[in-house]
């Protein structure tokens, strides 16, 4: 696929975009991290709508101050019970109102694909903070931007990824996005969270190197990026499936004792009790560095996506 | 012993008939096609019949009703080795073999509960994309979910 760029387009997942697309975003959003504590006014008069069906912290609050940097405003709702979905409204009807109100829509959503169908029901652009377990491509954009701030390139990464590999949708995008490089995969999950099927088939359709372990101290010592991920458990179709995981890995002080010097741990976020909080206190530790850059790399993408001219 | 068996049913003056259906899938053409027999028009169907290519075939026969080439392609999902024939007066104006359409939209329910295609009051049609033909194998294109022949036949009800 050819690079269409980013004016106007929709971000539904990280494939939607190609490698350039995705260095034209890392350049850009290095950029902007000159202006993640100022302000810049390159899309004042725009209204970015904020329609969080499901809870977050980050995500939200990083595309609100991201916007609200670059001039623009912010409307939009967390949760459905203040809004006219309580009274029953389906989601086309809400979104075909933030299209007429807005010029972009970020939107999170517990069902699969409910990003998409927002997407072909709005003229304006939208921008998928999560649906259901599937994809949450701004995430893994800032998970491969903290990667290559790091270390200057991903091709040639040995990267980690560990825990819910079954519903965790980042994991999905993350390694999607992955695919456009050169690395190495170490997947490791507790039996029950293995990848999905149909990750593992886009894994091999891309020819990608990777390999399965349950246990961490098997390939501690071979990887540059351990990716932590918490168990994802508002996902699971039964609590009893839950508990019987709930607690089955963590990074502490002893795991990370056997890896290499310039290894770096990253995380989504929130962390539940996955990694030791004395794990912290670590040059190893980028999960809030990781955190902190979600600004500037949506500043870069809103701008990108909003056309602002700096 | 064929041509006998055939002749129970007459020719048919202007229609189609879907040819080289495997045995006993007579029925799941009807299905896909939306024929459910009370539209008027008439539809033969033979089941069981001895065939040279297969062993054993059913054959489909409607007559004034026009099928485009994309409805009819849909029944190589459950019959992926039908031939079908377009009939106008009596004479056979064009034959294809089916083929499975790239994409598929509205026939099949996806198996994801969690699917947008699956919330009752959203205006949203499923929609699948064929990734492998032998074996079958298709993915919403809503939420990515692969599905195979057995999760067709499922949502059509026939497994």
């Amino acid at each position: 696929m050819g690079s269409l760029g980013w004016l106007g387009r929709d971000v539904i997942t990280v494939l939607d975009f190609t490698r350039e697309d995705l260095e034209v975003l890392f350049t850009e959003a290095l950029n902007m991290e000159k202006y993640a504590k100022s302000r810049l006014n390159i899309l004042n008069g725009k209204v970015l709508a904020l329609a969080f069906f499901e809870p977050s912290t980050r995500t939200r609050l990083s595309f609100e101050t991201a916007m609200l940097r670059l001039g623009g405003s912010v409307i939009g709702f967390s949760g459905v019970e203040a809004t006219s979905m309580a009274k029953g409204e389906n989601l086309a009807d809400t979104i075909r109102m933030l299209d007429a109100y807005a010029d972009a829509i970020v939107i999170r959503h517990s069902i699969e694909g409910a990003a998409k169908f927002a997407a072909e029901i709005a003229a304006s652009p939208v921008i998928n903070a999560g649906d259901g377990s599937q994809n949450h491509p701004t995430q893994a954009m800032l998970d491969l931007y903290t990667i290559w701030r790091e270390f200057g390139t991903i091709d040639g990464l040995s990267i980690g990824i560990l825990g819910d590999l079954r519903y965790a949708r980042v994991v999905n995008s993350l390694i999607q996005a992955l695919s456009y490089y050169r690395v190495r995969l170490h997947l490791i999950s507790p039996e029950p969270l293995k990848p999905r099927r149909e990750l593992i088939e886009f894994m091999n359709s891309r020819g990608m190197v990777y390999d399965w372990t349950d246990d961490p101290y098997r390939v501690i010592n071979d990887v540059d990026v351990l990716y932590v991920v918490r168990i994802q458990r508002e996902r699971f179709p039964d609590p009893m499936e839950y508990e019987r995981v709930r607690g089955t890995y963590k990074v502490d002080l002893k795991l990370i004792e056997k890896a290499k010097p310039q290894m770096v741990i990253l995380h989504p976020l929130p962390r539940v009790d996955e990694i030791d909080f004395a794990v912290d206190n670590t040059h190893h530790a980028k999960y809030f560095k990781q955190a902190s850059l979600g600004v500037p790399l949506r500043m870069a993408l809103l701008k990108l996506v909003l056309g602002g001219e700096s | 012993m064929s041509n006998k068996k055939e002749l129970i049913i007459s020719k048919i003056r202007d229609g189609i008939v879907i040819d080289h259906i495997p045995a006993g899938r007579a029925l799941l053409v009807l299905r896909i096609l939306g024929i459910t027999g009370r539209e008027g028009f008439r539809v033969a169907l033979v089941m069981n019949v001895e065939s040279h290519k297969l062993g054993v075939k059913d054959i489909v026969k409607v007559e004034g009703r026009e099928l485009t080439r994309d409805e009819l392609n849909l029944v190589a999902l459950v019959a992926p080795t039908a031939t079908v024939n377009i009939i106008r007066n009596y004479d056979v104006v064009s034959k294809f073999k089916v083929v499975v359409p790239d994409v598929i939209e509205g026939l099949i329910k996806c198996k994801n509960p969690r699917c947008i295609t699956n919330q009752q009051r959203e205006p949203v049609k499923s929609r699948f994309r064929v990734v492998s033909r032998e074996p079958l194998k298709l993915v919403c294109d809503y939420c990515g979910t692969i599905h195979e022949l057995s999760d067709i036949e499922r949502s059509l009800g026939i497994a």
